[in-house]
């Protein structure tokens, strides 16, 4: 059925464009001035308070579809304007996907963002998790996979618990599940008995968890080993000994600031030291 | 019980879900209606003009995970922690999965385990369920040939069938 719709629009469009005069090949989109605006400004810097704006069709009947434009973080709706409010680089993802791609090492909970926590307290039914930010997320007991009222999870004060926000926002105080909409763990939930946990910087956790993260590719050839990311910058690793350990940390953290080329020598140079 | 017919049933009654089953689509809507004008005489509105409420057609998303395709957070690499490999591929396959929606990908369902586990789970099945109704006799012949990997020994001892007596 889809493809039959899209058969559609294209007929329709293509008779749209035979009664314009205009240079622009997607002319008959309202949003069209809107992705142009973006678009000139792919890839380049940006600073706070940079504005797009645009002026639409006033009337929004059915006549004009508009599509919807995703602001990402870094970019704020302001009426009918977009502004932005983080310095950084724009980055586009198609269709209609933009935001900005800053640097921080300062964690903001967001809804649906999976994060490491530190179980700091039990009070009641919640336990209070330290997951950086500037409040302590609450998790409710019920929260783990086959806990019921009777069958309490296993959880102390100071586990490491890896866990997704389903609240998440300015006003209110950021709370974590440990289960998915259809009740089952997948994965999250508490974790790690040895192994170390560091802090790194949000970008670098980004580019960790990149689909075809490079980082990741090098760090395989090395030795045997186990990672959990948090997008809070929180970092687990675990490997066979302390001292390979002690080795993937320092190297994770030192390669931050190395492009490519230096990242790998330094791998190859690790590999063949620890062997 | 009185069978004056449909009629003399009080509202209350015909309220209740197990009267409700086997009645049509329409008359379900007939009833619903009726009490929701039971319902709006009662209650209070305000008497304003239908506002349209403007669509927003800017969208704010404040977490990267949906801009960058993030993957899963853990994993675990050369066979280090088994259960987070598997982990790692159901995860990302079905997040691939959401992204080939469109070109209709319906070649696998999603199963909670393996196929070789299932047609392990199979065979002993059909062995227990074969010894159970087996007859006493061939019971210790199904045990002593489990051996076989093929398990087509065929018995070849006579079944013993009932001698006439020769005198």
């Amino acid at each position: 059925m889809q493809a039959a719709v899209k058969t559609q629009r294209r007929r329709s469009l293509s008779r749209f464009r035979r009664h314009t005069n205009t240079g622009h090949s997607r002319c008959f989109f309202a949003m069209d001035p809107v992705h142009a605006c973006f678009k000139e400004k792919i890839g380049e810097v940006l600073l706070p308070g940079d504005v797009f704006s645009f002026r639409l069709p006033e009337s929004g009947d059915g006549s004009v579809k508009t599509d919807k434009i995703i602001c990402g973080p870094g970019l704020r709706r302001n009426g009918e304007e977009v502004q932005v409010c983080k310095s950084g680089i724009l980055r586009h993802k198609p269709p209609n996907m933009y935001w900005i791609d800053s640097q921080q090492r300062r964690y903001v909970p967001a809804k649906g963002e999976s994060v490491i926590g530190i179980v700091t307290a039990k009070s009641g039914d919640i336990f209070k998790v330290d997951v950086g930010g500037s409040e302590q997320a609450s998790l409710s007991y019920l929260a783990f996979e086959g806990a019921t009222k009777r069958n309490r999870p296993n959880v102390q004060v100071g586990d490491l618990v890896y866990g997704q926000f389903t609240i998440a926002n300015k006003d209110m105080e950021p709370e974590l599940v440990c289960i998915d909409s259809c009740g089952r763990a997948n994965g999250m939930g508490v974790f790690g008995a040895d192994g170390l946990l560091f802090k790194l910087s949000l970008g670098l956790v980004r580019r960790l968890l990149a689909p075809q993260s490079e980082i990741v590719k090098d760090l395989e050839k090395i030795f045997p080993f186990e990672l959990v990311v948090g997008m809070n910058g929180r970092v687990w690793v675990k490997s066979k000994t302390v001292q390979q350990t002690l080795i993937m940390t320092n190297v994770l953290e030192t390669c931050e600031n190395m492009t490519s080329q230096q990242r790998q020598t330094l791998f190859k140079r690790v590999a063949e030291g620890s062997l | 019980m009185a069978k004056d017919g449909a009629a003399k049933l009080s509202k209350n009654l015909l309220r209740m879900k197990f009267m409700q089953r086997g009645l049509d689509a329409e008359l379900k809507k007939q009833l619903d209606e009726e009490e929701k004008r039971i319902i709006s005489d009662e209650h209070w509105f305000l008497d304003l003009p239908e506002l349209k409420a403007k669509e927003n057609y800017i969208i704010e998303e404040r977490s990267y995970a949906p801009c960058e395709d993030l993957v899963f957070g853990r994993m675990s690499f050369r066979g280090f922690n088994p259960e987070v490999e598997k982990l790692m591929l159901l995860m990302n396959t079905h997040k691939e999965e959401e992204d080939d929606e469109e070109e209709d990908n319906v070649s696998r369902m999603e199963t909670d385990i393996t196929d070789e586990e299932m047609a392990r789970r199979y065979e002993s099945l059909v062995e227990s369920m074969r010894k159970k109704f087996a007859k006493k006799r061939d019971r210790s012949a199904i045990t002593k040939n489990k051996e076989d990997v093929n398990c087509d020994a065929v018995d070849n001892r006579p079944k013993k069938a009932f001698l006439k007596p020769q005198y």
